[in-house]
């Protein structure tokens, strides 16, 4: 099977491929709150023991950076692509 | 010291002058054959480290080219081994121009890495950026062109700031030694030299070369420019400035700026080159965390080399990647692409490795480097820098291990019919190049002990171990749901590439640029003229009317007398004609009895 064929494979299935990537998610987040599967010894502040935390921190940290970069984008630092000062 | 050494930069340089005079049908096998032996001769020196090789009495100064020890071998093997990757991948470019330029600027690299003292480091220093410009102009674009210039007046700059700073060091302690400077006691020299290694790593706000001048080099030549100058500048600053807590901010902001600029960037090569600048903020924050004299410091500095090594691969792997796709579509503006996985699937494989390694995705080279930059900044009890350089991952994960991906090889396809005709995969060399390159950003990612036993601290990378259950579950906590944030954002439209200039710092001096050209158009050139004009009536104007009375005077008054003179003169010349009749003797007597009559009468008289 070559390269384009798996790729094919995984686009003809994406409803399948979507819903492993939710459960591994799930899993994820299930095993931070597990000790006996994640050993948070290495952890060094507060909230990183909460369970998820870093998750909520990829999310949010997403969605916050993305905002923080469009918005200066749109407002400061963007221009129009004939923009030239040469 | 051993007359054996032979200093690595020496075989670029001769191969560079060799190159055009080597036979056609041989000229690849030469070109694979100089870096491989450069390659094999910084493995070989792994074996034999020491200090003061090829030293060089030079005027009152010893400069010694050849300083072997475990910092500086770490990154010669590492561009060494980028030198192949980089020559394979434009083994069939024809230009010996190319490879000569992309030869000397490793030699440049590789001599500033193993200088012993500050001058042999300027002048590698130098020979890197006079020879790094022709990698952009190269391209034979008018933007290249400017971009080149802006590139080399910039570096100039710094180069000069780096010089002063040598001197005045030199001044202060009689020598030109290259070791740590005291980062307790900073003086103007250090600053100088500090201002000079940190523009070439490329901090904030010396920054704006890099993505001004990066994306606008050939296809291969980038692919040089990302893994050289900053890197060398990082291996300077853990030479120089190890612990300098200033670099810890330093390093933190360009973490985050990089990744702002790239976040909204729609150029393929301009977003990896935003990264440059993120990535080597993590290691100029390693550097700045890296005392050498604490355990958490070795692990930060373990951790800045660590992660330039695995930086040069896989930002060289994201450059070849974009650069396959601009070759091959002559296109790398994401609002221009999209849907491409059909024609180029293997160069897509590539391009995700080196996103992912770039991300620290588990088993990937990222991971076993950055985490040691990050768990020093928390074991250090820096936890604001821990945390920062955290989301720096972020959104280091969602522009190169999906926002590029997607928009180029998935999501719309906004091709135009000329672009998706052109578009394949690129020539074997080129595929082989980044295959080699993807096998190794997996080999390390899985394989720790090949790079950790190249790093300076041994006894921190022993006790470090990257795989961790927290680590593995906080690194794909993170990057995972970002993962999620991104494919929201996409299903939402909200981040849909589009056309568009992102100003950076450099308006500044761009401005600046076209400030100075109105100046010396406008009122420059208007005293100039003012004071030709003024020339021309005081001085010019009356020089003309008395060059012209004199000319008058001249006609007038002096041929006057003159031509009145010889026509007087002239009748008395004609009667005076008959006076010589051609008999010389009896005129010859004639004058001497005038003569004695003359000098008998004087006498007589006196």
């Amino acid at each position: 099977m070559s390269l384009l064929q798996i790729i094919e494979l995984l686009r003809n299935r994406l409803k399948t491929v979507v819903r492993v990537c939710l459960a591994a998610l799930a899993f994820l987040v299930i095993a931070d709150a597990m000790p006996g599967l994640v050993d948070k010894e290495h952890a060094h502040t507060r909230p990183e023991h909460w369970p998820g935390f870093w998750s909520a921190f990829g999310l949010l940290g997403c969605g916050m950076l993305v905002l923080f970069s469009k918005l200066l984008g749109r407002y400061v630092i963007s221009r129009s692509e004939d923009y030239s000062d040469e | 010291m051993s007359n054996l050494w032979i200093h690595p930069s020496l075989i670029l340089i001769a191969g560079a002058v060799l190159l055009p005079c080597v036979p056609r049908r041989f000229k690849k096998l030469f070109l694979m054959g100089v870096p491989m032996a450069v390659f094999g001769l910084v493995i070989r020196m792994a074996f034999e480290p020491g200090g003061g090789f090829g030293e060089i009495e030079f005027l009152d100064w010893t400069l010694v080219f050849g300083r072997v020890d475990a910092l500086s071998l770490v990154f010669a093997h590492i561009m060494a081994l980028m030198c192949c990757i980089g020559t394979l991948y434009g083994l069939h470019v024809e230009e010996d121009a190319q490879h000569i330029a992309a030869w000397a600027y490793v030699a440049g690299s590789l001599g500033a890495i193993f200088a012993e003292d500050l001058l042999t480091l300027f002048l590698f220093w130098e020979v890197m950026a006079f020879a790094s410009v022709f990698l952009i102009w190269f391209r034979r674009e008018p933007s290249s062109l400017a971009a080149g210039f802006r590139y080399l007046l910039v570096h100039i700059a710094g180069g000069i700031s780096l010089l002063a700073g040598i001197v005045l060091h030199a001044n202060a302690t009689g020598g030109f030694a290259f070791n740590a400077f005291d980062v307790e006691r900073m003086t103007t020299a250090s600053y100088l030299i500090l201002i000079g290694f940190i523009l070439n790593a490329a901090v904030p706000p010396l920054h704006a070369w890099l993505p001004d001048a990066y994306p606008a080099g050939t296809f291969n030549g980038s692919v040089f420019l990302s893994a050289f100058t900053t890197k060398t500048a990082v291996y300077a600053l853990a030479r120089g400035f190890p612990g300098l807590d200033l670099l810890v901010v330093l390093g933190v902001i360009m973490s985050l700026y990089g990744v702002v600029y790239a976040i909204i960037e729609n150029d393929a090569r301009r977003l990896f080159a935003y990264h440059i600048i993120s990535q080597v903020g993590y290691m100029v924050a390693g550097v700045g965390l890296g005392d050498p004299n604490t355990p958490v410091g070795q692990l930060a500095l373990n951790g800045a080399c660590a992660h330039a090594f695995a930086h040069i691969l896989y930002k060289g792997q994201l450059f070849m990647g974009s650069g396959a796709v601009l070759h091959m579509t002559g296109e790398t503006r994401m609002s221009h692409l999209g849907g491409l996985y059909p024609k180029m699937p293997w160069t897509f494989l590539f391009t995700l490795i080196g996103g992912l390694s770039i991300s620290a995705f588990p088993l990937f080279s990222g991971f076993v480097s950055k985490s040691m930059i990050v768990q020093a900044s928390f074991e250090g009890h820096v936890y604001w820098a821990g945390f920062l350089l955290n989301l720096a991952a972020v959104g280091t994960f969602y522009c190169n291990g999906l926002k590029i991906p997607y928009f180029i090889w998935f999501g719309k396809n906004n091709c135009q019919p000329p672009t998706w005709e052109r578009a394949k995969e690129p020539p074997w060399n080129m595929m082989a190049a980044m295959g080699i390159t993807a096998f190794l950003c997996v080999f390390i990612g899985c394989y720790t002990p090949y790079l950790y036993v190249q790093l300076p601290f041994q006894e921190a990378a022993h006790a470090y171990d990257p795989y961790t259950s927290y680590h593995i579950s906080e690194s794909l906590q993170i990057l995972l749901f970002t993962a999620v944030g991104f494919f929201v954002l996409v299903k939402l439209r909200l981040i849909d590439p589009h056309e568009g200039t992102n100003l950076d710092l450099d308006w500044f001096y761009r401005k600046a640029g076209r400030a100075f050209l109105w100046l010396a158009q406008k009122p420059i050139q208007w005293a100039d003229t003012l004071v030709g004009e003024m020339y021309r009536l005081a001085g010019l104007i009356p020089l003309m009317f008395s060059a012209r009375a004199t000319g008058n005077f001249d006609n007038g008054v002096i041929d006057g007398a003159v031509d009145g003179l010889a026509e007087s003169v002239s009748p008395v010349g004609s009667r005076l004609r008959y006076v010589q009749r051609g008999q010389l003797q009896e005129s010859l007597a004639l004058a001497f009895i005038v003569v004695a009559g003359i000098a008998l009468a004087v006498l007589y008289v006196f």
